[in-house]
């Protein structure tokens, strides 16, 4: 500052802000995985780890030449046997601007279509020198089996009904974007929840930031025993506290965060539904309903999104929505995941 | 047995007259600040890019530009020594078409000032990219030479050259660590 003029203030704009521009911020990373199968034995501490991380990247990510070439030589291969748009390209993007040789397998155009066994193509992968592999799974459990039998990293891309950890992660880090912090923040899922490995995860992950989380849903789509009182006793702590509740306008009614799910239509074969129709008109995610929510609520869904079924195709493209947000925190996130991981192999993290 | 002898090659009183020195050779190298953005590489060239953000704006009267660049997910020693996990994080204004004086604390091997080229590289693209070092302590394994110095300081390879920083007073020592090959008498 020069001593004439040293009442005027300092220009912020031009230096860098005072949020940890020097470093000052960098607190010890937190990490204990070998593989990322689920959030139910994650710390808050390690969630906070993968969020500082993955801030760090989103600015990576948003220079013109994205590319901060640290895992040269680290061989990511994605394995999926589920249909899936963000988050493959989204693995194949984060570990591509970190330098990574990434390649996609689709199940039905591999061994797996001759027959070849979930965990022979597992070793198959594992023995082509892979440091990780990102599965994705219709069965539960699958990614847990699959760890069991290489040397390389699993990373859960979502297994049946059971996990999605890398989405409750981008969740967590978009909501700490708006929000700062989630501590009792009331966060809603609306839908198909016995079918939805997002709110599983989901439940894991923001229950351990401190938010308290409602489920919301028709009971055939509710599944039994996730509100604590319905446990046997032990299962209590099988799964975080949360709450259940049937009615959408109810569940939503002061709601910092709305997050709608999507009807998995592929999933409907049971007859748990009377109709689409009757679905949408009692539990879509729409501007009436969400007026009801703090005002400056959060919307959020995992996508891929059924307009005028599970939510309104005006709120899905409105201010309170971060839809589109979600995603490219995702790549942020799973560049932060893979570099831990990266570091955890090559020794840098005990 | 060998032991490790410390010794104060700059004290505070000297890197301050070095940084003040340092901030009008920037300032008489470009014929003023007008186009130029400092660029501190993370962390000890942040925390000097900051000194010497405060005595450029005292001599010029104006403020100017500055961020900081951190160049871990750059490096090129990966397997060879241990990189922070953690990332300090980059933070920098717009580059393109304005000189970019890139700063360190301690010019060694030149890997760091790599680096920090390619990740500029990647974020815009700048008239012109200068180096500004408080201490060059030789050394090189790449063909980089800084534009301006502050103390070159002569030593051998395994020795060590700290910088400290105190954040309260903002001053800072420089600290050469040599190991004495004790020759038992």
């Amino acid at each position: 500052m020069a001593p004439n003029d040293s009442d005027k203030p300092i220009d912020s704009m031009i230096g860098p802000n005072a949020e940890g521009a020097l470093g000052a911020v960098s607190q010890d990373v937190i990490w204990n995985h070998d593989h990322v199968l689920d959030l139910d034995d994650f710390s808050f501490e390690e969630i906070e780890s993968v969020i500082s991380l993955a801030g760090k990247m989103r600015e990576v990510l948003d220079r013109r030449i994205a590319r901060a070439p640290i895992l040269r030589g680290f061989t990511v291969i994605n394995l999926f046997f589920e249909p899936s748009t963000r988050t493959r390209a989204s693995f194949e993007l984060a570990g591509k601007v970190l330098g990574a040789d990434v390649i996609s397998v689709s199940a039905n155009t591999s061994s797996v279509v001759k027959g070849e066994s979930l965990i022979d193509t597992v070793k198959t992968l594992s023995a082509m020198t892979a440091d990780a592999i990102v599965m994705r799974h219709e069965m539960s459990g699958a990614p847990y089996l699959a760890s069991r039998y290489t040397r390389a990293s699993v990373i859960n891309a979502g297994d049946g009904s059971h996990a999605h950890p890398t989405q409750a992660l981008l969740d967590i880090y978009t909501l700490k974007q708006r929000l700062g912090d989630l501590k009792n923040k009331k966060i809603v899922m609306v839908g198909d929840i016995a079918h939805s490995r997002v709110a599983r995860s989901g439940m894991w992950g923001f229950s351990a930031m401190g938010a308290k989380v409602v489920l919301c849903g028709p009971p055939t789509l509710l599944p039994s025993g996730f509100s604590v009182n319905e446990r046997p006793a032990h299962a209590r702590s099988a799964l975080p506290d949360v709450d259940i509740e049937t009615d959408i306008d109810v569940a939503i009614k002061d709601a910092d965060v709305v997050m709608a799910l999507r009807l998995q239509k592929e999933r409907q074969q049971g007859g748990l539904l009377p109709s689409l129709h009757e679905y949408s008109r009692l539990y879509q995610v729409t501007s009436e309903r969400l007026s009801k929510a703090k005002s400056n609520h959060i919307l959020m869904h995992p996508g891929p999104k059924n307009e005028g079924i599970e939510i309104g195709g005006d709120v899905a493209s409105g201010s309170n929505s971060t839809i589109e947000e979600q995603v490219t925190n995702g790549v942020a996130v799973r560049m932060a995941l893979l570099y831990l991981i990266a570091q955890k192999n090559r020794g840098r993290i005990n | 047995m060998n032991t490790v002898a410390v010794s104060t090659v700059l004290d505070d009183v000297a890197v301050g007259r070095t940084v003040r020195r340092l901030a009008h050779e920037i300032i008489e190298f470009h014929d003023g600040v007008d186009n130029i953005v400092l660029v501190g590489i993370q962390t000890g060239g942040a925390m000097l890019t900051s000194l010497l953000v405060v005595e450029i704006e005292k001599i010029e009267a104006t403020n100017i530009p500055w961020g900081t660049l951190d160049i871990t997910l750059h490096r090129d020693d990966l397997g060879l020594e241990i990189p922070p996990v953690t990332l300090a994080g980059s933070n920098l204004p717009d580059i393109d078409g304005r000189i970019v004086v890139l700063i360190d604390d301690v010019l060694f091997t030149g890997r760091s000032v790599r680096a920090a080229l390619d990740a500029i590289n990647h974020l815009g693209r700048p008239e012109a990219v200068r180096l500004a070092v408080l201490v060059d302590r030789g050394h090189r394994e790449l063909p980089i030479r800084a534009d301006i110095v502050g103390k070159n300081i002569p030593t051998s390879f395994g020795d060590k050259v700290q910088v400290t920083y105190d954040d309260q007073i903002g001053s800072s020592v420089v600290l050469l660590r040599q190991e004495m090959i004790n020759d038992g008498t």
